[in-house]
């Protein structure tokens, strides 16, 4: 075990004596660049003048009474700055007092022992020589030995019964935690249903976000962007789960400034139109509405969807356009949807590709 | 002699001494800390005095229209908007029309230093005021006396006297998305932006809801009712007085400023900290 000993005192290095002794050394190899070994060893100014070296320490446990008059301070402060209930400004002001005076009271110990350690505590300079990694050939043979032992008193080779059903244990022990995550996914039989429909149905009024008033189409003048959620979202059970799925953006457009694809002529009012706000990509809110241009950009991912194209994509990572709600106007004037989305609002989804066959 | 050598050899070890000092004194002034010090000095004189340069100007006060007035404002738009709006407001190639946009429209755009505009950009910034409060009053009052279109509000909607928590809901459902939901503004797509809503009187930015200036939409009365939008400036005032909870908003713009903060700050103390633990002492 001599060749583990690594702590040596300090010996400047120098490439004539020092590489054959030197314990942890294995090779020196003579390089091109000499080895210019430790600078000689330097005196502090305290070393030099014992006055010099009382001034540090006097200066140290300055910073240690700082630091108990900080420890004090937070105390006070938490007392002379208290929180008042809407109040953000006293909440404000309750933190950084305490927050700045406990950072204080720890900082200048740190500093203190730092500064006490580095300039007064003695500076003797040792050598920690790197010793191999191997072990000698004794060390690795009694390694082995202890294991072959440990192997024959255990019988953890022999008794293949014990040993198998052993590993047969741990393998089962983590099985439990996928049945308790998985309720963490939607807990219906079919989520992929789930996510196919909206609250949105035929007749269902389209209502502000958030007061859910109705919207009458003449209230949507030109350039106007509208939130829109469905009519009883408001008073639904998983208000936020179908808000996540159901929430539309709704834009006037003059009728000459966007095309209408086949199939979809009567998917607009008089050039109101609404698009999914769920972002195709990810399913961020996409309501960044430019009404000059008539861009709808993504706040996440910079996806740009052009409105006067049916949401095209025009820009960034999503793959399709934004799924546009059919909607008119019921007897009494205010929009209403023809039926839910023709397709899944938001991300992709594994069972997403099969809707067309539903 | 010895008293004399004596008396040489203290000289010279005083000179030395002395000599010692200088030197440590200059060694201190060439530490990196006052480099640092005097960087945070100069940037923080530049800071204060471009601030008390900034100062915005007062907001304006109604005055009533007349038909002095449209015929004052009518002399203005020939002379400055009609290059780009038409003399009949009709529009051109360089202008939209104006038709129809009404007097507040007119009081954001010109009372906010947008127009007249400074060159075709993107989007018209923020500069200074060109037209004095009674000379835009008057070209409001010339443009709205031509069609009909919204009217400057009035005071009582302006007053920062409403719901504050409704006003702040609104804010997150209709504008926080593009103007941060602290106000603090945000980009847009190919050079345009959002504008910081900190500086923005109660006027204009009740004005601006109404009209959809540029490519923001438009907030008609039908979608935000005009207690929404008192609400919503409440809001908007009460975040500009109320110091943030959460201590330097750094400019409110989310992980960007604090990242840049923290990458900065928070870690350059780190690097000077390990530095120092591992320097020697002198």
């Amino acid at each position: 075990m001599a060749n583990d000993k690594g702590a040596g005192d300090l010996v400047p290095v120098d490439p004539e004596h020092s590489a054959p002794t030197s314990a942890g050394t294995a090779v020196v190899h003579r390089d091109a660049v000499q080895n210019p070994g430790l600078p000689p060893h330097r005196l502090r100014v305290g070393d030099l003048d014992p006055k010099k070296a009382d001034r540090t320490e006097r200066g140290i446990s300055i910073l240690f009474y700082i630091s108990i008059v900080a420890s004090i301070g937070a105390i006070v402060s938490y007392f002379a700055f208290p929180i008042i209930p809407d109040n953000p400004a006293s909440v404000r002001l309750n933190t950084l007092f305490l927050g700045a005076s406990i950072a204080l009271a720890l900082l200048t110990i740190g500093i203190g022992v730092v500064h006490w350690g580095k300039a007064l505590m003695h500076d003797h300079e040792g050598v920690d020589v790197r010793h191999p990694v191997r072990g000698s050939d004794e060390t690795r043979a009694r390694a082995v030995e202890i294991f072959d032992q440990a192997n024959k008193e255990s019988g953890f080779g022999r008794r293949a019964l014990l040993r198998n059903s052993l590993i047969g244990a741990f393998v089962a022990f983590p099985l439990p935690a996928i049945f308790l995550f998985r309720d963490l996914a939607p807990t219906s039989d079919d989520p992929a249903a789930e996510l196919r429909h909206t609250m949105w149905d035929k007749g269902v009024r389209l209502t502000r976000d958030p007061d859910g008033a109705p919207i009458k189409a003449s209230d949507v003048t030109l350039g106007s962007a509208f939130h829109v959620i469905p009519e009883g979202l408001n008073e639904s059970e998983h208000k936020l789960e179908e808000k996540a799925k159901a929430a539309v953006l709704l834009m006037r457009l003059k009728p000459s400034d966007f095309n209408v694809s086949p199939g979809r002529e009567d998917w607009n009012y008089d050039g109101i139109v609404a698009y999914s706000k769920i972002c195709t990509h990810v399913g961020c809110p996409v309501a960044l509405y430019e009404q000059q241009t008539h861009h709808l950009l993504c706040p996440c991912h910079q996806s740009q969807f052009d409105i006067k194209n049916e949401a095209e994509v025009i820009f960034g990572p999503a793959k399709r356009p934004l799924p546009q709600l059919p909607i008119t106007v019921d007897a009494e004037g205010y929009l209403v949807a023809r039926s839910d989305f023709t397709e899944p609002v938001g991300p992709s989804f594994w069972e997403r590709g099969d809707y067309d066959n539903n | 002699m010895p008293t004399a050598r004596n008396a040489d050899a203290r000289r010279i070890r005083r000179a030395a001494s002395a000599k010692g000092r200088t030197a440590r004194v200059k060694r201190g002034r060439r530490s990196p800390l006052a480099t640092v010090a005097l960087l945070a000095i100069g940037l923080m004189f530049t800071g204060g005095a471009y601030a008390l340069f900034s100062a915005s100007p007062s907001d304006n006060g109604a005055v009533a229209a007349s038909q002095e007035n449209v015929e004052r404002g009518q002399k203005l738009f020939a002379a400055n908007c009609a290059t780009c709006h038409g003399l009949a407001l009709e529009g051109t190639e360089a202008g939209p029309t104006l038709l129809g946009v009404g007097a507040a429209s007119v009081d954001f755009q010109v009372g906010t230093g947008r127009m007249p505009l400074m060159n075709q950009s993107p989007q018209a910034p923020v500069k200074p005021v060109q037209f004095t409060e009674e000379d835009t009053q008057a070209l409001a009052d010339y443009v709205a006396s031509l069609a009909p279109g919204p009217a400057i509000p009035s005071a009582e909607y302006l007053q920062a006297d409403g719901d504050a928590t409704h006003g702040a809901e609104l804010f997150r459902i209709n504008c926080a998305m593009c103007h941060n939901v602290a106000g603090a503004g945000g980009a847009l797509t190919e050079g345009k932006y959002a504008p910081e809503l900190h500086e923005v009187t109660p006027q204009h930015i009740y004005e601006a809801m109404l009209t959809g200036p540029q490519n923001m939409p438009v907030f008609n009365d039908a979608n935000i009712t005009p207690e929404d939008k008192r609400d919503i400036i409440t809001s908007l005032v009460y975040m500009r007085e109320n110091p943030s909870p959460g201590g330097f908003e750094l400019g409110s713009l989310g992980p960007v400023a604090e990242g840049l903060f923290a990458w900065v700050f928070g870690i350059g103390a780190l690097v000077a900290l390990a530095v120092w633990l591992t320097a020697r002492s002198n």
